[in-house]
């Protein structure tokens, strides 16, 4: 990419001149940046050009989300996190219940970790999602890459994805050129992602030039999904209706080794380091990037004045069935692992699949109008 | 007249490249059109084939004209400011076209972009302004009022008068490309002046961040309040980021005279009057305008302006002298009949719905104004209004009465 002229035409200004506003805001960036901070970082440059300005932006731009407390900034390139640490490690702290600068992440993708996960009531559990997202090395982020590099991603994803065979056979949609029937069974499956709407995202830049380098790849069974330059490099998605949550995770974690190996072999692995785990755009995602759910009927539960506190001390989080940023309909949640950083993929899989089993049954008391006191959880 | 401006560019020395002194800006300085120089040269991993948009779904000015080979030629540069070619067609990229009307697809992202990019809005601009050809031709510049004649409107058709332009100003970069300091130091020199402002002109100006809630409401109730851009052709240029930050309203006290601060160009200035005192509406247009460039001369800054491109705004679409003169008038049996549209083109008129741009007429009520921008002047184009409104006031008349109307001869082509 290239050198960001524009930052050192900003450095004519003061610090102070172009330090931005931030008395409005709540979100991570602007409880952490001081004025000294932004002093100290506002002069340097990772080496494809991203600037502390550029990676604030959306934080600026976005005071604050009703629902939930956003990060505010992104990462252009992997370099980002060690060059912009002064900000980035307190927003990390913050974000990840104190990660420390020195602590070490945990990779764990071995499915034979996870025990039980094949027995969620299907009931009540609709469908089981575990998704994650990769970074592929040697290219910048969807905040900062150019089309070149964009497509660059893209030309190399098609071609490990193609190269997978089996329960992993495919084939890749591209964005651009997509018929309108394979828009509309790609609608119906629920697999077509849409250009980003929300500011949070295009403040960031990551919806520039959409939907060119922008496509989906999914496997003949439709239970393994590959989005390529959405938000991420890749994010990649194993699903499947009803609640064996254990044969998603084996399929994700089988597939994801994969596509590793095929991108190694491209000289192209996976942004990874031990002290962040999987570098990804938005800080939220470190660690595994992994987000493990399911589609659960909870309308009682869901009610119940302590729900909230219920799924604080499981280490979960609710959203609505339509993703982040949507409310829930008809008593049916999303609810997935809070945690991405300082655990593993299995620790926070196996969260899920006991923390849900646990609300199932507390439901199920519930429907017979008994008391769940006796099964509110410690905190994990 | 621009006169007065063109005393100044002889008498100033001329400098071959932008530069700021020390870290604030206190003065603006003057660039010589002719000695433009890039910045740093951009750096690519990938040649400029790879990095070439796809613009085979898009219909917009820039798509039209930017080719492989301009892109080629183009994408290393950058301004003295650092703005480069991808940043300027972003916004065209980004949006392949509007169901009503052919976009620009591109923003300048400071004065020298119109320099440093010109193979690509040399064409752009000579499609959007009928044929102007900005290597070859001048732009004038009047704003003297007086010359304005019949300008006084029916009321009986003429609900409402406005005059509006942008201006920005010099040295600092515009809205797609500014940095926080450089917005806010617009909002500085600007609202500076407008407090120098006296008489019929003596106003406040209201910051969008500080504004209170009892002061927000009288402008929403003013429809003076412009809200932060949600038009994806404004945001992915940039325009709207840091909101609110140097962002205001500026009015006077008798709410006929209105200046924008930092919205689509570093400032909007408007004047307006219920009623159809076209004339009276672009005298204060002129006095306003010529008073406020007086008061940031004489601290040392003046707008971006050049004699081959007029006025320099955001949008190549509002060179030349960035005016929009227009009334919202009450047309029903015009509005019904087929040869309107012909009526419209012929005059040299546009019609809106009285929301403005990308908005439906409500009730037979027009926002009718002036299609050109460059290559005449501001007193040409206010008279191609007035001669345009009345023509269709009489039209209406005449339907009115049963008669016949009839449609009047197309203007001579202005540049080829």
């Amino acid at each position: 990419m290239a050198k960001n002229c524009h930052n050192d035409y900003k450095m004519k200004f003061t610090g102070e001149e172009e330090f931005p506003d931030l008395s409005l805001h709540n979100n991570h960036m602007a409880k952490v940046l001081t004025k000294e901070i932004y002093g100290k970082l506002r002069g340097k440059s990772t080496p494809s050009g991203f600037t502390v300005d550029d990676v604030i932006q959306t934080g600026v731009d976005n005071p604050g989300h009703p629902f939930i407390m956003t990060v505010g900034c992104v990462a252009g390139d992997e370099e980002c996190y060690e060059v912009f640490k002064d900000l980035l490690d307190p927003i990390i702290s913050d974000r990840h219940g104190g990660y420390k600068p020195t602590d070490k992440h945990k990779t764990d993708l071995n499915f034979e970790n996870l025990k039980g996960g094949d027995d969620l009531d299907p009931n009540y559990v609709l469908s089981s999602r575990v998704r994650t997202g990769r970074s592929i090395k040697g290219f910048t982020l969807p905040p900062h890459n150019s089309r070149g590099e964009r497509r660059g991603i893209e030309k190399l994803s098609i071609e490990a994805l193609a190269s997978l065979d089996g329960e992993f056979k495919g084939k890749y949609y591209p964005l651009n050129g997509m018929t309108d029937a394979e828009q509309d069974l790609l609608i119906n499956d629920h697999f077509l992602f849409d250009k980003p709407v929300s500011p949070l995202l295009t403040c960031a830049g990551m919806a520039r030039d959409w939907p060119d380098g922008r496509g989906i790849w999914h496997n003949d069974n439709k239970t393994f999904l590959v989005w390529v330059n959405e938000e991420d490099h890749l994010r990649v998605i194993s699903m499947q209706l009803g609640g064996n949550m254990k044969e998603v995770f084996r399929r994700f974690c089988v597939g994801l080794k994969k596509i590793e190996e095929i991108f190694k072999k491209h000289n192209h692995g996976f942004s990874w380091n031990e002290h962040l785990g999987y570098i990804l755009t938005c800080p939220s995602n470190l660690g595994t990037g992994l987000r493990g759910g399911v589609h659960v009927k909870l309308p009682k539960l869901s009610t119940h004045a302590k729900f909230e506190e219920i799924l604080t001390r499981l280490r979960l989080q609710k959203r609505g069935t339509g993703g982040v940023d949507t409310a829930s309909v008809g008593g049916v949640f999303d609810i997935s692992n809070a945690d991405r950083l300082g655990s593993s993929e299995v620790d926070q899989v196996q969260l899920v699949v006991d923390g849900v089993k646990l609300m199932v049954e507390m439901e199920k008391k519930l429907e017979k109008n008994e008391s769940i006191d006796g099964m509110i959880p410690a905190q994990k | 007249m621009a006169s007065s401006f063109s005393r100044i560019l002889s008498s100033k020395r001329t400098i071959g490249v932008l530069t700021f002194v020390g870290s604030s800006v206190t003065a603006g300085l003057l660039l010589h059109r002719e000695h433009v120089s890039a910045g740093n040269p951009v750096r690519r991993s990938y040649p400029a084939s790879a990095e070439y948009p796809d613009l085979r779904q898009h219909n917009n000015c820039m798509a039209t004209h930017l080719t492989p080979a301009i892109y080629a030629k183009l994408c290393d540069k950058a301004t003295p400011n650092g703005y480069t070619l991808d940043l300027a067609i972003q916004t065209g990229v980004d949006n392949p076209g509007h169901p009503f009307i052919k976009t620009v697809g591109m923003v300048a992202g400071d004065e020298e972009s119109y320099e440093v990019f010109a193979d690509l809005l040399d064409p752009v601009i000579k499609e959007r302004h009928n044929g102007y050809n900005p290597s070859t031709m001048k732009h004038p510049t009047d704003l003297d009022a007086s010359k304005i004649h019949s300008g006084n409107f029916d009321s009986r058709y003429v609900l409402s008068s406005r005059v509006r332009t942008g201006r920005s100003i010099r040295g600092l970069s515009l809205p797609p490309a500014c940095t926080r300091a450089e917005r806010r130091e617009v909002e500085r020199v600007v609202v500076d002046a407008l407090a120098g402002l006296k008489d019929d002109l003596d106003g406040k100006y209201y910051s969008l961040t500080q504004m209170t809630d009892k002061e927000q409401q009288q402008l929403i109730d003013d429809h003076f309040l412009f809200d932060k851009p949600v038009s994806p052709l404004l945001t992915c240029a940039g325009m709207a980021r840091d909101w609110p930050d140097a962002r205001g309203i500026w009015h006077n006290n008798e709410k006929t005279f209105l200046v924008w601060v930092n919205e689509e160009d570093h400032t909007r200035v408007i004047s307006m009057e219920k009623g159809g005192n076209m004339k009276r509406v672009f005298e204060r247009f002129c006095k306003g305008l010529k008073e406020v460039e007086r008061l940031i001369q004489e601290r040392g800054w003046e707008f971006m302006w050049n004699e081959k491109l007029g006025y320099i705004l955001t949008c190549p679409s509002n060179l030349g002298t960035g005016l929009r003169a227009g009334v919202h008038v009450k047309l029903p049996l015009l509005s019904k009949d087929p040869r309107l549209v012909k009526i419209l083109e012929n005059l040299r008129l546009q019609k809106r719905g009285t929301g403005g741009v990308d908005t439906a007429a409500v009730g037979g009520v027009f926002d009718i104004s002036n299609l050109d921008r460059l290559g005449l002047s501001e007193v040409q184009l206010v008279q191609t209004v007035v001669d345009g409104v009345n023509y269709l006031i009489e039209c209406e008349k005449r339907l009115e009465k049963g008669q016949d109307i009839k449609v009047p001869p197309p203007p001579l082509k202005q540049f080829k």
